[in-house]
């Protein structure tokens, strides 16, 4: 690797890729060993609520996917938004990397939601402003995968789905206010999560160690799969051949 | 700039007057959707009341997306659409023009039936009215967006699905103050705020739709 390190370095494909070769190892471990921990410190450790009994310790796994949710989709149309306009060919690969992340980590969200729900509101789902633009946000990442999985030709695919990236995230605050707007006019604020009380010492620390550990694992997902990307459409460049040469004489 | 905008406007218009049927299908669909809905739910007209302005909303958002997708394939197949993108004139005005081409085609019929709708779902007077107003306001956005998909699936195998997946989503705050508009209504509450805000969305969607259609054109026939 060059001495020398600049905005660029990594965008070309051969050098990103060693990039992750290196990284990668690092970014697993450490999803695993924080994931265990904030496990272990939310199940064992936090205390339990006063009010909700242990029911609450969903959200361990329930806020931080939720973060995430919405992050990867803002990281993905903005690392869309560069492939497309500064024709960097990683960027709009790591964009397409991250859109199943980021739909799982949604999923993810809305099912611990569901499960969070049920003891304590009493049913699976609800139409709440917050619920139901996390939907709509799952369905803007499928539309998004969808989009770039139909177009053959990768160039019109990483473009037309960086623009359809690109319209959803200027689409997404207007959604998210509107359904909130719907949803106060139908049934009132019911429920409402921003009254939560106080939070001890040990349930911040869990969330945190959950919080970074879904950082990892997003960043290691996203690598691993922006890496068979990267083998798959360079599969002609000589990088990729003299790395399957070195993996076959090995 | 506007004389390309008139042309393509005319000549789409003109199109669709040669094909008069195919032109009538999405509110024959409209009409026939909605019409399913009081054989689903039953015929209590408390409940389709209730229900009404939903059911028509819902109904315009697919009528609208099964129609759009044909907005540009026409064009595109023999080869017309990418002389219009190679005249020289900005996408956004070939876009504007074929989207407000599409809405005098289909959206016009869709807010000219809902008098008809408003009998079969006892939908009356002020909530009649509301309803025609948000139609009036929220069928452009519907357009607009469709152009979009249209143009981003353009050739794509599955091309009507996939631009139903993309862009319903989007669709939705227009569903919401559409609808909501005639709740306001049935409340007792006046529907200015929510058709403020569906004319607000109609701005915000014609100045970006059209832009963002321009550039999905460019895309599909590099």
């Amino acid at each position: 690797m060059s001495a020398s390190l600049r905005f660029t370095t990594f965008a070309a494909p051969a050098r990103f890729y060693r990039l992750a070769t290196a990284l990668n190892p690092w970014l697993w471990a450490s999803a695993i060993v924080l994931t265990v921990a904030g496990l272990y410190v939310g199940f064992f450790v936090a205390p339990t609520d006063a009010t909700q009994g242990e029911s609450y310790r969903i959200i361990f796994i329930h806020v931080p996917a939720a973060w995430m949710s919405m992050v990867i989709y803002l990281a993905m149309a903005f690392w869309a938004a560069v492939g497309w306009i500064l024709n960097a060919r990683m960027a709009s690969m790591l964009a397409h990397a991250l859109a199943p992340t980021g739909a799982l980590f949604t999923f993810l969200a809305l099912w611990t939601g569901a499960f969070w729900g049920k003891p304590t509101w009493g049913t699976w789902w609800v139409w709440d402003a917050r619920l139901t633009s996390e939907l709509i946000l799952l369905f803007l990442y499928l539309g998004y995968i969808a989009l770039a999985a139909s177009i053959d030709d990768v160039v019109r695919g990483d473009k037309a789905s960086a623009l359809l990236a690109i319209v959803g995230v200027v689409n997404v605050p207007i959604i998210y206010f509107s359904v909130r707007w719907w949803n106060t006019l139908h049934q009132g604020a019911t429920i409402s999560l921003t009254a939560a009380p106080k939070m001890a010492q040990s349930m911040l620390l869990g969330m945190m160690l959950m919080t970074f550990a879904f950082w990892a694992y997003a960043f290691a997902a996203a690598f691993t799969r922006a890496q068979a990307l990267a083998l798959e459409r360079e599969r002609d460049t000589d990088w990729v051949r003299s790395l399957s040469r070195a993996g076959a004489a090995r | 700039m506007s004389l390309a905008f008139r042309a393509i406007y005319a000549r789409d218009l003109r199109l669709a007057l040669r094909r008069r049927v195919e032109a009538l299908l999405p509110v024959a669909f409209f009409i026939v959707a909605i019409s399913l809905f009081p054989l689903g739910v039953g015929p209590e007209p408390q409940v389709l009341r209730q229900i009404g302005a939903g059911i028509v909303w819902v109904s315009a958002l697919l009528a609208s997306m099964l129609s759009v997708g044909s907005l540009y394939s026409g064009d595109h197949a023999d080869g017309s659409l990418e002389q219009m993108l190679l005249s020289g004139q900005p996408g956004f005005v070939i876009a504007a023009a074929k989207a407000a081409a599409h809405w005098t085609v289909t959206g016009v019929p869709l807010v000219l039936a809902a008098p008809l709708i408003g009998l079969l779902l006892d939908l009356r007077g002020p909530a009649l009215a509301a309803l025609i107003f948000a139609l009036l306001l929220g069928t452009p956005v519907l357009s607009l967006l469709g152009g979009l998909g249209a143009a981003l699936t353009l050739g794509l195998r599955s091309a009507g699905v996939l631009l139903i997946l993309v862009i319903l989503p989007l669709t939705i705050p227009a569903l919401i103050f559409g609808a909501g508009a005639v709740g306001a209504v049935d409340s007792g509450v006046s529907p200015s705020g929510h058709l403020s805000l569906l004319g607000a969305l109609l701005i915000l969607t014609g100045l970006g739709a059209p832009l963002a259609t321009g550039f999905a054109l460019r895309i599909a026939l590099e």
